[in-house]
């Protein structure tokens, strides 16, 4: 499955926010989003991955930007895994239908039934901006890529 | 490596011998990697570079620690401190550093400020944003050559950069 790539809308899509609302397309409108897909809520990379971006949400916040964090589990257990992180990333569920949202922007993972590691920066004209595809969902991308997604909305 | 921090910087936290290969630890003295991590590359002839990498989401124990290690540094104790640490990493609180200090035979006081102050809150700081720009996404991130790798080095690990060197 192929990540969608810099200079594609963003289809139309649906996510849950943590208190149950919709999170659509039109929510990528406005402002950079960064969207960072990761495989399971309390897998040993997952945790790494969010605790280290935490430290670049005032980064963001200065651009004008805001980091969510997608994955194909439900908004309980993505709530209890930020709250047993310490982060304030965004949580958003891919729960249901499983990997909807996901498989729309190609950050889905077929083999395991999983979201993808992937990240997708929307710039706030609601375009993709810029997208990284991990070559394994073991491998997680540092915060020099999520910096190269914002630095491809500012340019 | 574009931004990648120079392996074997000026500074206290640095042992081993001057010949030695240079390994470059990005770490956190309270996660058990990490301690694995310092228990081989401290018993192995390597020149090893310790570096903090100490994130706020992690809760305050290490920021504490590692504000403590700066001091320690400060009376010559950065690596006893450290392996103390790891011998016993049960031990972190407040009043089990005083007491590490005090064994150590440092100055009590003067590393309760130390390890509070604004020096240390930098060079934690300056730690931090040069091990996540060289690449680091957990601990123990350890810095080879300009690239950077994450987990417990093994025997096999060690043996394949000594062979290198």
């Amino acid at each position: 499955m192929a990540i969608i790539t810099a200079g594609s809308a963003v289809p139309p899509i649906t996510l849950k926010n943590e208190d149950g609302s919709d999170f659509t397309q039109e929510d990528l409108k406005g402002r950079t989003t960064v969207l960072v897909f990761y495989p399971f809520a309390f897998s040993p990379v997952c945790t790494d991955q969010l605790q280290v971006y935490e430290e670049l949400l005032p980064e963001l916040e200065q651009q004008n930007a805001v980091m969510y964090a997608v994955s194909t589990d439900a908004s309980f257990s993505q709530i209890a895994f930020k709250e047993k992180l310490g982060v304030t990333i965004g949580q958003l569920s891919d729960f249901e239908p499983k990997g909807d949202a996901s498989r729309a922007l190609g950050a889905y993972f077929e083999p395991a039934g999983m979201t993808n590691r992937a990240l997708v920066v929307v710039g706030p004209d609601g375009a993709v901006a810029w997208s990284h595809l991990a070559s394994s969902p073991g491998e997680l991308p540092g915060v020099d890529k999520v910096r190269e997604g914002l630095a491809a909305v500012a340019g | 490596m574009a931004g990648a921090p120079d392996p074997d910087p000026p500074g206290p936290h640095v042992c081993g011998p001057q010949d030695a290969p240079p390994v470059l630890l990005f770490g956190d003295a309270t996660c058990p990697r990490c301690q694995q991590a310092v228990l081989r590359l401290r018993s192995a002839p390597v020149r090893l570079t310790w570096r903090h990498l100490v994130l706020r989401a992690r809760g305050p124990r290490p920021r504490a620690l590692a504000g403590a290690l700066e001091a320690a540094g400060r009376q010559d104790a950065f690596w006893p401190f450290l392996d103390a640490v790891v011998a016993a990493p049960g031990r972190t609180d407040d009043p089990d550093l005083w007491e590490l200090a005090r064994t150590l035979e440092i100055d009590v006081a003067r590393f309760d400020v130390d390890r509070r102050d604004e020096r240390a809150a930098a060079v934690i700081a300056a730690d931090l944003a040069d091990g996540l720009r060289a690449g680091a996404v957990g601990t123990p991130a350890i810095v080879l050559d300009g690239v950077v790798e994450h987990g417990v080095p093994d025997d096999a690990w060690i043996a394949a950069l000594l062979q290198r060197a």
